[in-house]
């Protein structure tokens, strides 16, 4: 069963994001890494050390392992951070931060 | 119950004073238990920032031990310990804003190098070469190529598994077994006895607790710290970076909140932003005129870090005994009970210094140093 039905939520109308440049279908209320699961993405940052894929380990913004960059600022917390109209969300890459 | 243990010495506590302990110990030849209530690096190691550092201290005894412990800390990495727990020789960068706090800098530095310690006057215009993103117009400073780095909770777990040493964690001491004679035969536990002739309190933070479950009184109080963690970063900050007042602030006897910044990068990315300082006994909660303080302090330093975000804070206890200098050594008032606590916020680089110390004591060997300034019997017996 779908989540929204379990919880009878009634979220307000969808809008659009991005994720790595292709449209997302967000709902108000979702973080960032609800968005990107809705969409079947389950990667969206590669560790510092070997480039290793990472999404969601703890969800409640406890691990800092899902980080990502959102309109051009890395190290934010999927889990936590929500989704607003217009989102540029982006894989990142290592520390997100230029060398 | 699990039947007694028998072994050569038992040490409380598997941070990293007690890890060092346990290693020390187990190379002089003696079979070793650690014990502690909670898992490794769970108490007050867990909750320090890893700084190996000879230029905070003025010369003396804790001088004499950070110099010891430095020798040690680079001879573990040698032997191929260095990347397990991350040690790195980064040396350290002590600046200056003012003319006076410059003079004063330098008169320390003065007496630090007489006591051996590797300290080159930097003057401003060649900062930006050790740390090119300080800001700009400090007054000068001191670049101490001895000070180094590790992981706290990394150092205790390797330091204790290259002990060998039997490590039974969850398991409280309760009290100490004594003989007739006074004389110390282990620890009573809550899972069970644990025989030895001798006994090592390296409980940190909760050494004076021990120390009473012993039956004797060592004052060790906690002074709170924050450290504040920034979001991950490339390499910007190569040493140990901190402002000449928090010389002062370790030495200081106020209870008051004290901050002063001591910023470094570390291998994994994040930024580690310490230091304050304030006694307010085992209170654990947030204090946010204290993170504001060390962000205002590091951001002086670094004005780059204003536009860097600080993803989370921890903090600790960090053990002090009235005189600012730990307790290591032999407790006269019992026999076989020797105590290794009370580094205050200097405990994960004087680790190996006071292990080794410990583990000459319990083999009958002349101490590398003198123990009479860390004597455990030097404070008045608190009135009863």
């Amino acid at each position: 069963m779908n989540p929204l039905e379990l919880a009878r939520a009634r979220p307000g109308p969808a809008f659009t994001v991005t994720f790595d440049g292709r449209p997302v279908e967000a709902l108000p209320g979702q973080t960032v890494a609800a968005v990107l699961w809705s969409a079947g993405v389950t990667s969206w940052r590669t560790t510092r050390g070997e480039g290793r894929p990472r999404g969601v380990f703890c969800g409640i913004g406890v691990c800092f392992d899902c980080l990502v960059t959102v309109n051009g600022r890395p190290n934010q917390r999927a889990c936590l951070l929500p989704v607003r109209p217009g989102d540029v969300i982006g894989t990142q890459e290592g520390t997100g931060h230029a060398d | 119950m699990s039947k007694p243990l028998t072994c050569d010495v038992v040490v409380v506590g598997a941070g990293v004073v007690g890890a060092a302990c346990a290693l020390y110990a187990a190379r002089a030849g003696l079979d070793t238990v650690v014990v502690d209530r909670g898992p490794v690096a769970g108490g007050t190691t867990g909750a320090g920032e890893g700084n190996l550092l000879v230029s905070d201290k003025e010369p003396g005894p804790e001088l004499d031990l950070a110099l010891l412990s430095a020798r040690l800390w680079s001879e573990l990495a040698g032997e191929g310990l260095g990347k397990a727990v991350e040690y790195e020789a980064k040396g350290g960068v002590v600046v200056a804003g003012t003319g006076a706090a410059l003079a004063g800098l330098e008169r320390l530095a003065a007496g630090q190098r007489a006591a051996g310690v590797e300290a080159v006057p930097v003057p401003p215009d060649r900062l930006p070469d050790l740390e090119p993103y300080l800001a700009p117009g400090l007054a000068g400073g001191v670049h101490y190529p001895q000070d180094a780095q590790v992981m706290p909770a990394l150092a205790a777990a390797h330091l204790l598994r290259a002990s060998d040493a039997r490590l039974l964690t969850g398991r409280e001491m309760t009290g100490v077994l004594r003989g007739p004679d006074g004389a110390v035969r282990g620890v009573r536990t809550d899972r069970g006895d644990i025989h030895a002739p001798a006994v090592v309190n390296a409980a940190g933070t909760w050494g004076g607790e021990v120390a009473a479950r012993a039956g004797v009184s060592l004052p060790v109080l906690p002074r709170r710290g924050f450290v504040l963690v920034t979001e991950p970063l490339p390499p910007r900050i190569r040493h140990k970076v901190y402002a000449a007042d928090y010389v002062a602030d370790v030495a200081s006897d106020s209870a008051a909140l004290q901050t002063s910044p001591v910023v470094e990068g570390t291998p994994a990315g994040p930024v580690l932003i310490g230091a304050s300082r304030e006694r307010v006994g085992f209170d654990r909660s947030l204090s946010l005129p204290a993170l504001r303080a060390l962000a205002a302090g590091a951001t002086r330093l670094f004005p780059f870090l204003a536009g860097v975000r600080a993803m989370r804070t921890y903090a600790g206890f960090r053990p002090y005994l009235p005189d600012h200098l730990p307790a290591i050594g032999p407790d006269p008032r019992a026999p076989g009970l020797l105590h290794a606590c009370g580094h205050e916020g200097a405990g994960i680089g004087l680790a190996t210094g006071t292990g080794q110390l410990i583990a000459q004591v319990l083999t009958g060997r002349t101490p590398d140093l003198d123990l009479g300034p860390f004597r455990p019997d030097r404070f008045p017996e608190e009135a009863e």
